[in-house]
């Protein structure tokens, strides 16, 4: 159940449930990775309600701001929150996986408001470095801001990114990091640790905050401040919950990707609302 | 016999042999326990995975390294090129989801090039099994083999039961005096269905599972081109560097030619759909391929095809 923590941020959380039920709908006739996507609904509601200069009616406007989803598996809290924000209708969120429209397990072009394809990690920090320096030449005080995986760390051009982009200054540049702790169906720090994180961010020159990445009124705080410092990257780590708002698959290594029943979806939507916990059925993938 | 099966007996018989993963556990989920120390999971890394694949091997070892195929193939290219090639190391490749078996992901994991460049890295060879049956036939002696290797891994079911492998020889399923159809991997099932329709509707038809990509089986080619009317070239790949291309560098060698049918994705990635979908819609399936060699529409039915497990 998502708790009402604060009634300042009452219209985002009001929003975020309604991404989260989006994202348990797509979450069936092939499924997609829910939990992904669950852990990053309250960070990608925030930006595109509070922070982002992005809206229907500029999205092919060079003066905006960009948000590159890196991660990718995350795809659906993207939808969630378009079709939320009147970027995307409704009903196309039904057309996921089918023929007549473009929404798939992975970010592409054709949904207006992506900016770029993604889905091979570790390839978005680079591109949107290439954005920002544009933004710098040309004199544009909009912002670039990247979201990438915890997972997704393990791969090289991320640190390579960070290198660059603290060797260029880049204080236009926001890396997000959605760190759920978790990668495929493993917990990070049993398999490839990344923590201290943050400490690792420093070394590499990026100016670093951490926070909970389901709060909003941190999300707030922490967002508000940026540039937090100036001729610097900037860097958020987002602690979040991978499957948060789902009891029954939060932080389960076995439900990384979903492909629920029909009866499933309706006790997972009863369950998002704190009604009572479900019983899943449908298989898991084999974790060891 | 599964892949996993098939891998456990063979590391548990050669204590060479090391199994790395790039985070893809699909196919080797209980391998941890079984070898402890000589499974190595790199997390999301493919290049240091295979230049880890490449110092193992110069300590005597044979890495059995497991990734999707687009990032085993193309994030880690040079990696395979410089350690592997050039060196000439036992490395040896298992691609997850090549081809059409990534459905639904979109064309960031749309390994449809794999085929080309391997096969242009010297020492590579390259294979692609046409269900499990042939892979579990296949990789005891690709893995035995002192060379580097590429296999699209394939673990999807088919009724057929395959002849043993050599490496370098194609499996002659039929011989035609009007089409022969000469295909690898996970397209072999719809030749199946198709070569069926074809024969229904009154043709000679031949079936050729080339196996084996590098080395190839020139002679199977050249026999095929010079029995058949047609010879149809079927790959879930680009239609530059796959199959079409090595049928016409094999004809070019030998100063013959011969009259080939395409079929092929030629200058664009397929449509992210479920697998069903995607043979459907980009013309794959059993029946399309016939109707297609056949330049007409039949009343035949194409059986159900089933949707793979999703494999990350």
């Amino acid at each position: 159940m998502i708790t009402v923590e604060n009634n300042n941020y009452q219209e985002l959380t009001d929003t975020a449930l309604k991404v989260r039920e989006h994202i348990i709908r797509m979450s069936t006739d092939g499924g997609c990775f829910t939990g992904a996507s669950l852990s990053a609904v309250d960070l990608i509601v925030y930006l595109y309600s509070s922070f982002l200069n992005i809206n229907k009616d500029n999205l092919n406007n060079p003066d905006r701001d960009y948000l590159f989803l890196s991660k990718g598996h995350d795809v659906p809290a993207l939808y969630g929150t378009f079709a939320e924000l009147g970027l995307l209708e409704k009903e196309r969120l039904k057309n996921h996986l089918l023929l007549n429209d473009h929404i798939y397990w992975h970010p592409n072009t054709k949904i207006p408001g992506i900016e770029f394809h993604s889905g091979s990690l570790g390839h978005l920090p680079s591109v949107a470095i290439g954005v920002a320096m544009d933004l710098k030449i040309s004199g544009s005080t909009n912002k670039v801001v990247c979201i990438l995986g915890d997972g997704e760390l393990n791969e090289g051009t991320c640190w390579e990114a960070m290198l660059v982009a603290s060797a260029y200054k880049l204080d236009n540049l926001l890396f997000v990091v959605d760190r759920n702790h978790f990668q495929a169906n493993m917990r990070t720090e049993d398999l490839i640790p990344l923590e201290p994180l943050a400490d690792k961010f420093e070394a590499f020159g990026a100016a670093v905050k951490r926070i909970d990445g389901h709060s909003f009124a941190e999300l707030d705080e922490a967002f508000g401040a940026f540039p937090f410092q100036t001729g610097k990257l900037n860097v958020i780590i987002a602690d979040t919950v991978r499957g948060k708002g789902l009891p029954s698959i939060q932080e389960r290594a076995d439900r990384w990707f979903c492909n629920f029943n029909a009866d499933e979806i309706e006790q997972l939507l009863l369950e998002l609302h704190g009604e009572h916990q479900t019983t899943l059925t449908s298989e898991t993938l084999v974790v060891r | 016999m599964s892949y996993e099966e098939l891998l456990t007996q063979t590391a548990l018989a050669n204590e060479q042999v090391i199994v790395m993963t790039a985070e893809n556990r699909a196919l080797v989920r209980n391998l941890p326990g079984i070898l402890g120390k000589r499974f190595i999971d790199t997390g999301i890394t493919e290049q240091t995975m295979i230049g880890a694949a490449a110092g193992l091997a110069l300590r005597g070892r044979t890495p059995v390294v497991h990734a999707l195929a687009a990032f085993l193939t193309m994030r880690a290219f040079e990696f395979v090129r410089t350690d592997v090639g050039i060196a000439n190391l036992p490395v040896k490749l298992s691609s997850f989801i090549p081809g059409f078996l990534s459905d639904g992901n979109g064309p960031t994991h749309q390994a449809i090039e794999d085929i080309s460049i391997m096969r242009g890295i010297p020492n590579v060879t390259v294979f692609a099994p046409a269900d499990e049956d042939d892979l579990v036939k296949m990789l005891p002696q690709i893995w035995e083999s002192k060379s580097p290797a590429y296999t699209r891994i394939n673990t999807r079911k088919t009724s057929y039961v395959h002849e043993p492998f050599t490496p370098g020889k194609a499996e002659v399923i039929s011989e035609g005096s009007d089409v022969t159809i000469l295909t690898y991997g996970l397209l072999f099932e719809q030749a199946l269905i198709a070569v069926e329709m074809l024969k229904s509707e009154g043709l000679s038809v031949g079936l050729i599972n080339m196996r084996s990509l590098k080395p190839v089986d020139e002679q199977a080619i050249l026999k095929a081109s010079a029995q058949s009317k047609l010879v149809v070239t079927l790959e879930d790949h680009f239609l530059i560097g796959g199959l079409y291309t090595i049928v016409a560098e094999v004809l070019l060698k030998h100063r013959t030619t011969a009259n080939v049918l395409p079929m092929a994705l030629n200058e664009k990635w397929f449509r992210p759909t479920l697998l069903p979908s995607v043979l459907e819609h980009e013309g794959f399936t059993g029946k399309q391929i016939a109707e297609k060699i056949l330049g007409y529409q039949t009343a035949h039915n194409q059986p159900q095809i089933l949707t793979p497990e999703f494999s990350e």
